[in-house]
């Protein structure tokens, strides 16, 4: 394993030192027990919204924590679930009196340790909502497997439903939002090649030269299907078409697009791919609004992509537009 | 003959060996269809349990429940949240007395074995712990004593344990595998098959 680290256990809270030091006119991060929330958190009398996972993710979640998105992010050690002594602190140091929405991504870890954080927040008063995003396509019979996974589609959540509690949305009204944004989201994602969690110091799975993993999980969990490479056309192609198959947006509608690098793919291919996927959705009459193209929701070091599209209604585009100010995502101020 | 507080205390103790001595065949497990966190995961709860015995409370009930904030603490992943709450829920139904009968005892391992399934909305056949713990529950008969009812139950655990190597996982990350986790025996039904041996052999007295 060849890593820019010091220390295999020491990884998630060094990078979290970095993220303080780097950006401190933005976020605190609390180390015992470990959550990053907002510079001037909590905000009296807004909402506040609290996401967590597993690092390894990066800039997701600590790297949307800011004025226009998350108040506090909970990071969990590389792909594992955070505790719910952090999310239960995270929350109530993000509460503003008005309540806090958790956007959870959907694996099971995850929606256990904020199942709980939430009981023990109720215990103290704090009134929260929890959302759950699951918008992989990948995972087709959910019915007998734990759900659709949680991935791109949690950026457009984090970042619109900041916007409108930014606003003053009530946390009822906003957590209603939220699961729009996830009921409107589809993603697909496909990996080059694997990645090398830390702690364990080998890839989790392994790709020939010639091969492709078609609907791969953020984690390296398997994909619908083991192939050989294709063109960029065609791979955007078979993403985008799974997606669609799932995702009514019909011809003259407006999507929010994100072509998102898993960690180790070039921009001069994220773009290559965005240019592909324009083109497609542009032969269908779909007018892609918005679009996000760089590493938003990664896998450590992944060499592969997903795409996430929003069909998106005037309110989501009017949000999105609204001012961030994140270590990862900065418009409008 | 009952468990009392020190009994307890050696059930703890005993859990903290048997999944630091079992840590490397419980990742191994999760290895083949999770993410091979399990062994570690445990044994850091359990060694943190272990770490916090002089400190916990004298009464049994808030014992268990502080055992139970340990675990959520330290173990993480979907293992901390439905360990926690199985002694959670037992500390919750836990009678103040300074020794447990075996109705007590049922009534705690009842409370834990419904927490678990209420937290994890598994059902019996989805490759999980409830595979192990239902038939465990199951086989408890308290007019048998402690010692016969938890023996019974701990040997219902292990073929609930071994039931789970034909299953297609239904819940968790080995889920995403459908068929492919055919032919593994299931790590989280291990852990708790290993958590009511324990109980079984270290209550064997009571």
């Amino acid at each position: 394993m060849k890593k820019l680290i010091n220390n295999p256990q020491d990884v998630v809270r060094e990078s979290l030192e970095g993220l303080a030091l780097a950006h401190p006119d933005l976020v605190r991060v609390s180390f015992n027990p470990v959550y990053v929330v907002r510079r001037d958190a909590p905000v009296r009398g807004k909402v506040g919204v609290v996401s967590g996972g597993g690092s390894g993710h990066e800039p997701m979640h600590g790297g949307y924590v800011g004025r226009g998105m998350l108040d506090a992010a909970v990071p969990g050690a590389v792909f594992t679930s955070p505790t719910p002594d952090q999310i239960e602190a995270a929350t109530r140091d993000a509460d503003g009196g008005a309540g806090v929405l958790h956007i959870i991504k959907n694996y099971t870890g995850d929606i256990l340790n904020f199942e709980m954080a939430a009981e023990l927040c109720q215990m103290q008063g704090i009134d929260t909502e929890a959302v759950v995003i699951n918008d992989d396509v990948a995972v087709e019979n959910s019915l007998y497997t734990a759900g659709r996974r949680g991935v791109g589609a949690t950026v457009l959540a984090e970042k619109i439903c900041g916007a409108a509690a930014e606003r003053g949305m009530p946390l009822k009204e906003l957590a209603a939002l939220c699961r729009r944004v996830n009921e409107n989201s589809r993603s697909m994602g496909m990996a080059l090649t694997s990645c090398t969690v830390p702690a364990a110091g080998k890839p989790t799975f392994t790709l020939g030269d010639d091969e492709m993993e078609m609907g791969i999980g953020i984690h390296g969990e398997p994909g619908r299907e083991r192939m050989p490479v294709e063109g960029a056309r065609e791979i955007v192609a078979r993403m985008t078409e799974a997606i669609l198959a799932d995702l009514r947006l019909p011809s003259g509608h407006s999507a929010i697009a994100v072509v998102n690098g898993l960690g180790g793919t070039p921009l001069l291919e994220l773009y290559l791919l965005y240019r592909e996927l324009q083109r497609l959705l542009e032969a269908r009459g779909v007018v892609i609004a918005r679009r996000l193209v760089g590493n938003y929701i990664t896998s450590l070091e992944m060499a592969g992509c997903s795409i996430t599209l929003l069909h998106a209604d005037e309110e989501a585009l009017d949000l999105w537009d609204d001012p961030v100010v994140t270590p990862g995502l900065r418009w409008g101020a | 003959m009952a468990v009392d507080r020190a009994s307890v205390i050696a059930w703890l103790n005993e859990l903290a060996r048997v999944y630091s001595a079992n840590c490397g065949l419980l990742t191994e497990l999760d290895s083949a269809i999770g993410d091979a966190d399990h062994g570690a995961s445990m044994e850091r709860g359990f060694l943190a349990v272990q770490a916090d015995i002089p400190k916990l409370p004298e009464a049994i009930g808030p014992l268990f429940k502080a055992v139970a904030a340990t675990l959520i603490r330290t173990v993480g992943g979907a293992s901390g949240p439905l360990y926690g709450t199985f002694f959670l829920r037992a500390g919750a139904v836990c009678p103040d007395k300074p020794a447990l009968d075996a109705h007590d005892v049922l009534a705690l391992f009842r409370a834990g074995v419904e927490g678990i399934v209420a937290r994890g909305k598994a059902s019996p056949g989805d490759k999980t712990m409830v595979d192990a713990l239902t038939p465990a529950l199951a086989a408890m008969n308290p007019e048998a004593g402690v010692a016969a009812m938890l023996e019974a139950a701990a040997e219902a655990a292990a073929a609930g344990m071994k039931a789970t190597i034909p299953l297609v996982a239904r819940k968790g990350r080995a889920s995403y595998l459908g068929p492919r986790s055919v032919g593994h025996q299931d790590p989280g039904a291990t852990s708790a098959w290993m958590l009511i041996r324990a109980a079984a052999d270290q209550w064997r007295a009571a």
